[in-house]
């Protein structure tokens, strides 16, 4: 179906931009993938960025990534506020030349008129000490509206990385609300007959009394040392394990996103001392230096394998 | 000038606004002494820059350096003509080539080599990648792979020419060439490469944007700068947000303007009142349809949208509430939470003196860091909680103390209005000093993270402008930290002399509104016919007893006393005593001053170092007891004369 068959009144649908921006990246190299399956806090922590930016091969992906927040969450109830909101997430490895070109014509593609607008670039560095990683860029303003968050990677589980990775990181809901002129995320139209509210307004609802209110503290604390435990055996077991190249360090990961998200919900209950909080962060960011070392010395030898 | 010109273009994604200037005034320097160094002449004559490009301007240049020698000293001639033979052919001239130089030692072999100038394009293209990479920026980045060049953002073109001549060169995979780029949507055209004109446009638009509404702009010079150095082509344009939103206090609105926005902030020029309209500055020539504003009116009430959720959302539990709250918000991670903080601050509030409603500001002081509307609007914190305070039906001391608990934000801010806001002002700033000390958080150089010396200097203030005797009691690391700003304190702020803030120091620090009022006194009495000299006096008395190795004041016989210039300095050190017991420090320093007569005479007349011991030390006790009795106020033999 084209998106001209839809009755469209202020603007495209939700998914209409969301598929405009999958394939003007596709058009320009990028895998298209799918979220990635776990809980994650950003697009960035999905293994498609996280690990992928990490040794000297390239790599062009994007996909849309639901992105879960706990303390963010508003109960529906703010306009603007989400517990789970969505990005769209491009990682161009290596960032090209014209990269900046490239990002102003996925604005053109999905329907903004750069001559009738305002575009400024402010700077706006991006860190994350639980994954050990940052990086140098801006936040880009469309009149007065920050839609995307412009990122060059400099490191990423405290290694340096051997190309640099461009990221894109697009708020869809910011972003369709402008183009659709609305003041509510929950009045985005995200099909046809369909609001953003009738999708996901339930979800932010409970997800919020859960997070705040229901949320059981020791049993958070038991699952962060489950996954913890889990994480720390398989990282230990690398050294001896006989064939490295088969070796899960996915699966190490996957336990290292679970203790992020765990360590987001008891902040979210307000269950992390002051004291404990820095120990905690450093555990998780143990975890996924642990993953990034491995990750990263297997993408090393791939490379030699692949030059001889 | 005559000379071939030069012009540099180096062409960037966006630089952050701040890092501009000093990166350019940088470039300019280190260009000039580049060109000085290397002979080829020329002066930069104009630098600019816009987000996207730095831009250096020379004329003058010489197209190649001049020509000059260089002097190779050989063997001496005694050593024969084979040791003449291989230094010339070494020179790779005849021996009819070289020269000869008497030395000490004897006649030396020298060669005059020619060293033509090299070509001054040649000599750029050498340079200009260290020149430009050398550039100071306070955070750099890699672009091109870990093992690229480091800049502020990647470099993405290159202008250089000599005359008309490109200067060839390359920084990571960058040649460069003759063609720069325009503004990212306007083009060639769209690009205002001179900071005070984009200044002045928009300092002119906005004059007439608001031309006859009755409406003025707060001036704002660090925004202004901040817009110039973010545009290259700024164009301001008025927006307007619903009258319902005034009804959310002004420092709100305000900040979420300012720094969330930046935009400038309108007043009502009659009533000063905040008006519903706002300025932005776009960064490109024209809003013709008003999408611009449309976008930025619909971000702006979003904004205060939210703010206003903020603010009936956290009504709903109280400041007085939130103080447990406070053990989930770090302070600092080795010193603990904000409630650790509050309990010593309150103590310290009580110890020092404070009534009930200080205390109770103190308490309630961090409570504001656990509302939704401070953890969005950060700079507000205190100012939230102070309004919270009041419309939860706090007294005003109370919620004054918490709305101005973090003045004096800067030197240029005044201190707290009221005796409890200043109570809760001090002691939250001496507590954030004593425990980073304690924890080893010292400011060292240029790095202060904790913004203790901001701290200090708050509570520096507060004691000696607020009028606060609170004993100087700090010891260690801290009191020499404190010592040290004191110092800055009285010279840069307070505007006294060096010497004097030493004298007034060296008698010791009882408080700091006692220091002030001694500062004050010394001043004024310093420019008195008869205290400098009475100063150098006590300077003297000074070495005297150092020489003597004399330090005990004691008891005086009066029978040793010689009639005459020793009696009346004894008559007079008397009489003068009776007047310094005073802690109105004028009067005292000028009876003081009185005593010069009977000191330039005792000095003059009587022998110190008399023959009789018993004397002698008589004498040497009643300098001691003089020196001693009137340097409690200034130390006066740290005055330094000035030359009249």
């Amino acid at each position: 179906m084209s998106a001209a068959s839809y009755p469209i009144a202020a603007g495209p649908y939700y998914q209409d931009t969301v598929s405009r921006l999958k394939t003007y990246w596709a058009e320009r190299g990028c895998i298209i993938q799918e979220p990635y399956d776990l809980e994650v806090g950003a697009g960035t922590m999905a293994p498609e960025t996280f690990l992928r930016v990490l040794g000297p091969r390239e790599y062009r992906v994007a996909y849309v990534q639901p992105s879960r927040r706990p303390a963010d969450g508003r109960y529906g109830e703010n306009p603007n506020r989400l517990y789970k909101h969505q990005q769209l997430q491009v990682i161009l490895k290596p960032s090209p030349a014209d990269v900046m070109d490239q990002y102003l014509g996925s604005l053109k593609a999905i329907g903004i008129d750069l001559g009738k607008h305002d575009i400024k670039f402010e700077e706006d560095n991006w860190e994350s000490p639980t994954l050990g990683a940052w990086g140098i860029g801006w936040q880009v303003m469309l009149d007065g509206m920050e839609i995307t968050q412009f990122t060059y990677f400099q490191q990423c589980g405290g290694i340096d990385l051997d190309l640099v990775p461009a990221e894109l990181t697009y708020g869809l809901e910011r972003l369709v609300a402008f183009l659709q002129n609305v003041d509510s995320v929950y009045d985005i139209e995200w099909a046809p007959g369909f609001s953003y509210r009738q999708v996901r307004f339930a979800e932010e609802q409970q997800f919020s009394v859960y997070n705040f209110e229901m949320a059981d503290v020791p049993t958070l604390w038991k699952l962060f040392e489950l996954h913890e435990a889990e994480g720390r055996r398989l990282l230990d077991a690398y050294a001896k394990y006989p064939d490295h190249a088969r070796f899960p360090v996915l699966a190490a990961y996957d336990q290292t996103l679970k203790c992020s998200h765990l360590f987001n919900l008891l902040d979210s209950r307000g269950a992390i001392s002051v004291t404990e909080r820095v120990g905690v962060i450093g555990r998780v960011r143990k975890l996924a230096v642990g993953v990034a070392q491995i990750w990263n010395e297997r993408e090393q030898a791939a490379e030699v394998t692949h030059a001889a | 000038m005559s000379g071939v010109p030069f012009l540099l273009e180096i062409g960037s994604e966006e630089i952050p606004d701040w890092m501009i200037v000093p990166a350019l005034n940088h470039l300019q320097d280190a260009f000039q002494r580049w060109l000085d160094a290397s002979q080829v002449g020329g002066r930069v004559a104009r630098v600019d820059a816009t987000p996207r490009r730095l831009v250096v301007r020379a004329e003058g240049l010489r197209a190649r350096q001049e020509d000059s020698t260089e002097v190779l000293m050989g063997p001496p001639k005694s050593a024969g003509e084979g040791a003449a033979r291989g230094f010339a052919k070494k020179m790779g001239a005849t021996i009819e080539q070289l020269r000869t130089e008497t030395m000490s030692k004897g006649e030396y072999w020298k060669f005059v080599r020619a060293v033509p100038g090299r070509n001054t394009a040649d000599l750029l293209g050498e340079a200009l990648p260290g020149l430009i990479l050398g550039i100071p920026w306070p955070k750099t980045m890699y672009w091109t792979g870990k093992s690229g060049p480091r800049w502020i953002r990647p470099i993405r073109w290159l202008v250089a020419l000599l005359g008309d001549d490109v200067v060839p060169f390359e920084i990571a995979g960058v040649r460069s060439g003759r063609e720069s780029q325009g503004h990212r949507l306007l083009g060639p055209s769209g690009v205002i490469l001179s900071a005070d004109e984009r200044r002045a446009k928009i300092e002119r638009e906005i004059d007439g944007l608001i031309a006859g509404k009755g409406l003025r702009v707060k001036p704002d010079p660090d925004l202004l700068h901040t817009l110039v150095y973010i545009t290259e082509f700024p164009t301001p344009i008025l927006g307007s947000f619903e009258e319902q939103y005034l009804r959310l206090p002004r420092e709100v609105l305000t900040t979420v303007m300012r720094h969330h926005q930046k935009y400038f902030s309108v007043e009502n020029a009659a009533t000063g009142d905040l008006a519903p309209y706002f300025i932005a500055v776009m960064n490109t020539n024209a809003d013709p349809e008003g999408l611009v504003r449309h976008g930025n009116e619909r971000v702006l009430r979003a904004r205060f949208n939210d703010a206003r959720f903020f603010w009936e959302v956290d009504q709903r539990k109280k400041l007085a509430d939130r103080v447990a709250d406070l053990a989930h918000v770090t302070f600092q991670a080795r010193v603990g939470s904000y409630l650790e903080k509050t309990d010593r601050v309150v103590a310290l509030v009580k110890e020092l003196g404070g009534n009930a409603h200080a205390q109770r500001g103190a308490l309630l002081a961090k409570c504001d860091l656990t509302t939704e509307m401070v953890k969005e609007f950060t700079d507000l914190q205190g100012i939230v909680g102070g309004l919270y305070a009041k419309e939860q039906g706090e007294p005003e001391p109370v919620w004054r103390a918490i709305y101005e608990h973090y003045k004096p934000l800067s030197m240029e801010d005044s201190i707290p209005s009221t005796p409890e806001a200043r109570m809760v002002a001090l002691a939250d700033k001496l507590d954030t000093l004593r425990e980073c000390f304690c924890v080893g958080l010292m400011p060292s150089g240029s790095k202060d993270p904790f913004a203790l010396r901001r701290a200090a200097q708050g509570a520096i203030r507060i004691l000696a402008e607020g009028d606060i005797a609170l004993p100087f009691a700090e010891t260690g690391e801290l009191r020499d930290f404190l010592l040290d700003r004191i110092r800055y304190y009285f010279r840069e702020v307070r505007g006294f002399q060096y010497d004097e803030v030493t004298a007034v120091l060296s008698s010791g620090i009882r408080d700091l509104p006692d220091v002030a009022a001694r500062l004050e006194a010394l001043h004024r009495v310093r420019p008195t016919e008869d205290f400098e000299p009475l100063a150098a006096s006590f300077k003297r008395i000074a070495n005297i007893l150092r020489q003597a190795n004399f330090s005990e004041p004691g008891a005086i016989d009066e029978s040793l006393l010689e009639e005459g210039p020793e009696r009346v300095l004894y008559a007079d050190f008397d009489r003068v005593r009776q007047n310094t017991k005073t802690s109105d420090y004028l009067p005292a320093l000028e009876a003081i001053a009185t005593l010069r007569p009977a000191v330039d005479r005792f000095f003059d007349k009587v022998l110190v170092n008399a023959p009789d011991e018993r004397i002698r030390r008589n004498r040497l006790t009643l300098l001691c007891n003089l020196l001693t009795e009137f340097s409690a106020i200034a130390d006066f033999s740290e005055i330094v004369p000035s030359n009249t």
